[in-house]
């Protein structure tokens, strides 16, 4: 077998980071905290080379897209099931994400995690979520997918109770992996449906099979569809399966940024974009989608606005962003989908990162209420974060604007309330990203932190680069009028039989209309939130502190929905595991076991006494026996 | 021929039960022995001569000379046998004999008809014969049974030794 | 020539009397003898079996029997040694703590 140089590099690119997991996770222990470093950091450096080398090859035309079969895993009847990767736009893009965010989250771990007990075991799992990652982006069938899909599900959980000795937060591990496995049974029953129609799981056979097949609407791709984005609503955190990612907060802050902002989370988008062949075929699977997507949006907006945890509104907000790009990919606008991950990738990572260098300076201090006025103290952090709000407000230039820009064109040409309510949406992440500015870093210091740990350079030199990617990111997909949408262009080949997309274009004076509408609007809620920062502040503190009104109680308790889930889910089912644990298992089936022990056991303590020692016994009992035996031959023989 | 079974039978019989009842251990001894040379008789009229050889001089010859000497050495010729009550020594005897009836019984309400496998054959049981099957055929367990002798003379010599090993 | 259920007879006959010794006496020695008494028994019954098969298997057989209760005797006659050695009585009850 002949094989391509980017061949080589597409299979050498998950394995790199194995290794690292492998090497850390053996000697880690041995290491200092320089070698780990070196080591953890180095693994992705490699993958992020070798990534570079695959996109520069694809753009110069020298491939499509390139496959590598490693080795055949399930061998089955009909066509067997392939450990094969295989890059095209579309992974490549998510592949330039996952290895340059993570190479930059990993060399902010760096500095964030010195000190630690757990540095190599937190390298070591970290390194590991990658490998999964790229498997998962990289798989050219559902089922090598599923794998790194379960991987990624799996280093979530360690890693957000990679502090395991703190009892809440392993439950919030358990949490978001129950809720994941929630999510991963309609992924796997939507890959039973496919083997069953289509009699593969391999990506070209599936579609290829889908699309001869035609029939838009038909029952068992809507079935299939509907399941699949069940799996992708588990890991993205929509509704109904968002709640574990606001408490996947407890592990450690470059944990957040990487895996449940930038990469994890944006599988489900992946699965979506990647099985857009299917989903077109599903006009009402895309419509569900979209309400969805639009419905998370707005709830988790709402619920960011009274947060008091730092993290929380982050995680609120990357909740809402999801719902952003389902929202996009709901209209059929797969690549203004894929658009907001690569942004909200840099931005939000930025912003967990920033927060994580507020925490790491205040000793690990998460409560809004406790910071205020670090404007002067942190200046650094301070321009960093506000980098990222501006970014994610959509403020003209700024990636954000871009991104979000091409979601509110897209979702307005398709339907005009969704619309509404997702330019409300836009309004309040204006306004909840500022609420958390202010609240940390203007106005009077309330915390009492004399001595702030000082940042060095390892944690700086990302910040710093994800800064200017969130300013400058958004020039990959310049709005199509221009002409000079990259990224929409790049990704043509992938997306090239999407045919919903044939509505008619909106006029480039609609399109510059509606930009300015919303640019005004963002703009008028940061006016008046600067202007009267100082008073809703005071106000807003003393309510948080206090008893607040129905209408701002429902929201800062989440909407009660962790309490619904508990009364209507949780708590039926554990009476139930209670009720067979004391009834069919204790009572019954231990009875059971229990009743038959003890009469071997007392037909035993019986039958000892029988033996005496006194072989003369032993012998006429014999003897007894065989006279019995031969006694029953003579009456029942002949 | 026939005369000489059923004497030698009956005198095997006798001194069988004059072994169980006698009431010193030398007796019981010398009571085995005669048993034995009546068994020996029996095989010379099987036409097993080899085989009666074997057997005086292994069991007559050296069993249970074995058993006279442990008997005289250890001088348990004294008999202090505790004597059982009536009941029980009745009892006993009445369940050998029993087992001995249901036995005898089986046998015979078993339509059993023999016909031998083989032609009858004068020459079995000769030394030449045997010697002949147990080389050819039995040479391996012949062999090992060489191992089992060794052992069992090693755990003699440790068992009846004095003290520590 | 003797039928063979003679020697079924025979051999049942010196077999329950073995038997019946063992129950009855209590002196080791004597169950000794009284076990080879019923082997003995046995190898009767498989000789004449050899003949009237004109097998003469039967006969290595028994053969092997004499030279496994060669083996026999020598060790248990050994271990009667030590065991009077420990308590100077060849009473068998004497051994009863010996069934655990």
């Amino acid at each position: 077998m002949n094989l391509t140089f980017a061949q080589i590099a597409l299979a050498a690119l998950p394995f790199l980071p194995l290794a690292g997991f492998a090497v850390n996770g053996l000697w880690g222990r041995r290491f200092k905290e320089t070698t780990i470093g070196i080591v953890g950091c180095g693994s992705i450096l490699l993958s992020f080379l070798l990534s570079v080398f695959l996109f520069m090859a694809n753009l110069s035309g020298s491939f499509a897209t390139v496959q590598v079969r490693l080795f055949d895993w399930i061998p089955v009847a009909n066509g067997s099931i392939g450990f094969s990767l295989m890059a095209d736009p579309l992974s490549l893009i998510m592949l330039l994400v996952i290895t340059g965010v993570g190479l930059l989250i990993h060399l902010y771990s760096v500095g964030y995690m010195h000190g630690d007990a757990g540095f190599a075991r937190f390298f070591a799992y970290l390194n590991l979520f990658i490998f999964f990652m790229l498997l998962l982006v990289l798989a050219d069938n559902f089922l090598l997918l599923f794998a790194g899909w379960e991987g990624v599900g799996l280093c979530s959980f360690l890693l957000i109770g990679f502090w395991f000795t703190n009892e809440s937060y392993n439950a919030a591990a358990k949490k978001a992996f129950v809720m994941n496995r929630i999510g991963d049974l309609g992924f796997l029953l939507g890959m039973f449906l496919i083997v069953f129609t289509y009699g593969s799981l391999n990506f070209d056979q599936v579609f290829t099979a889908a699309a001869t097949a035609g029939g838009a609407n038909n029952a068992t791709i809507i079935a299939i569809t509907l399941l699949l984005f069940w799996g992708a609503c588990g890991k993205s955190a929509q509704i109904p399966l968002y709640t574990w990612l606001p408490d996947a907060m407890a592990g450690p802050t470059p944990v957040s940024a990487l895996i449940h902002a930038a990469t994890m989370v944006t599988a489900g988008i992946y699965l979506v974009a990647r099985c857009h062949v299917l989903f077109s075929l599903a006009p009402f699977t895309l419509s569900v989608v979209l309400a969805v997507g639009v419905a998370t949006a707005l709830l988790a907006a709402t619920i960011a606005l009274f947060q008091t945890d730092i993290k929380k509104v982050l995680a609120y907000s990357t909740v809402s962003q999801l719902g952003y790009m389902f929202a996009a990919l709901g209209t059929g606008a797969y690549v203004a989908g894929l658009f907001h991950v690569v942004t909200h990738a840099f931005f939000k990572a930025l912003l967990f990162l920033g927060a994580g260098a507020v925490i790491h300076a205040l000793h690990h201090e998460q409560d809004l209420r406790n910071m205020g006025g670090l404007r002067t103290e942190l200046p650094f952090v301070y321009r960093i974060f506000l980098v990222g709000t501006l970014a994610i407000s959509g403020i003209p230039v700024f990636s954000g604007f871009f991104s979000k820009d091409e979601i509110l064109m897209n979702v307005f040409q398709h339907h005009t309330v969704a619309w509404g309510l997702l330019f409300i949406g836009a309004l309040l992440t204006t306004f909840y990203m500022f609420r958390l500015l202010a609240l940390a870093f203007w106005g009077e210091k309330r915390g009492h932190h004399a001595n702030y740990v000082p940042m060095n350079t390892t944690m700086k030199l990302p910040l710093a680069v994800l800064a200017f990617l969130s300013f400058a990111g958004g020039f990959a997909g310049l709005p199509e009028f221009t002409g000079l949408n990259w990224l929409h262009h790049y990704l043509s080949p992938v997306f090239s039989d999407v045919t919903l997309h044939n509505e008619p274009h909106l006029s480039i004076g609609v399109e510059l209309g509606l930009m300015a509408f919303t640019v005004l609007a963002i703009a008028g809620v940061i006016w008046f939130y600067a202007s009267r920062f100082k008073h809703l502040q005071t106000r807003e503190l003393n309510q948080l502190n206090g008893e607040l009104p129905w209408y701002k109680k429902l929201p800062a308790n989440k909407y009660y929905v962790d309490e619904w889930y508990n009364r209507l889910l949780v708590q039926p089912i554990n009476r139930l595991s209670d009720f067979l644990y004391r009834v069919a298992d204790t009572l019954i089936i231990d009875g059971l076991v229990n009743r038959i022990g003890g009469m071997v056991l007392s037909a035993g303590n019986r039958a000892r006494k029988l033996q005496s020692g006194d072989i003369g016994i032993y012998l006429y009992v014999m003897l007894a026996g065989a006279s019995g035996l031969f006694l029953l031959y003579v009456l029942l023989g002949s | 021929m026939e005369i000489a079974f059923y004497v030698l039978a009956v005198s095997a019989i006798l001194s069988a039960l004059a072994v169980v009842f006698a009431k010193s251990p030398v007796y019981s001894v010398l009571w085995l022995i005669l048993t034995f040379f009546t068994i020996a008789g029996q095989y010379v009229l099987l036409n097993a001569q080899f085989l009666a050889a074997v057997h005086v001089i292994v069991y007559a010859g050296a069993i249970m000379v074995l058993f006279l000497f442990v008997i005289m050495l250890l001088n348990l010729n004294i008999a202090t046998e505790p004597v059982k009550p009536v009941y029980m020594r009745a009892y006993e005897i009445v369940g050998g004999c029993v087992l001995c009836l249901t036995m005898v019984a089986a046998i015979h309400t078993s339509s059993f008809e023999f016909t031998p496998v083989n032609a009858y054959d004068n020459s079995i049981g000769t030394i030449e014969k045997l010697g002949v099957t147990l080389y050819n055929n039995y040479i391996f367990i012949f062999e090992v049974s060489s191992l089992l002798f060794l052992a069992a003379m090693i755990g003699a010599v440790i068992l009846a030794k004095k003290g520590d090993i | 020539m003797i039928p063979l259920e003679h020697y079924l007879y025979l051999s049942i006959i010196l077999f329950c009397i073995g038997a019946m010794g063992v129950l009855l006496r209590r002196n080791m020695i004597i169950l000794f003898m009284c076990i080879e008494l019923m082997l003995n028994s046995a190898n009767l019954l498989l000789v004449a079996l050899s003949k009237f098969h004109s097998d003469n298997s039967a006969q290595i057989f028994v053969f092997f029997v004499m030279l496994v209760s060669a083996a026999e005797v020598s060790v248990g006659l050994a271990i009667l040694v030590m065991l009077y050695r420990n308590k100077p009585s060849t009473q068998i009850d004497l051994w009863k703590k010996l069934k655990e």
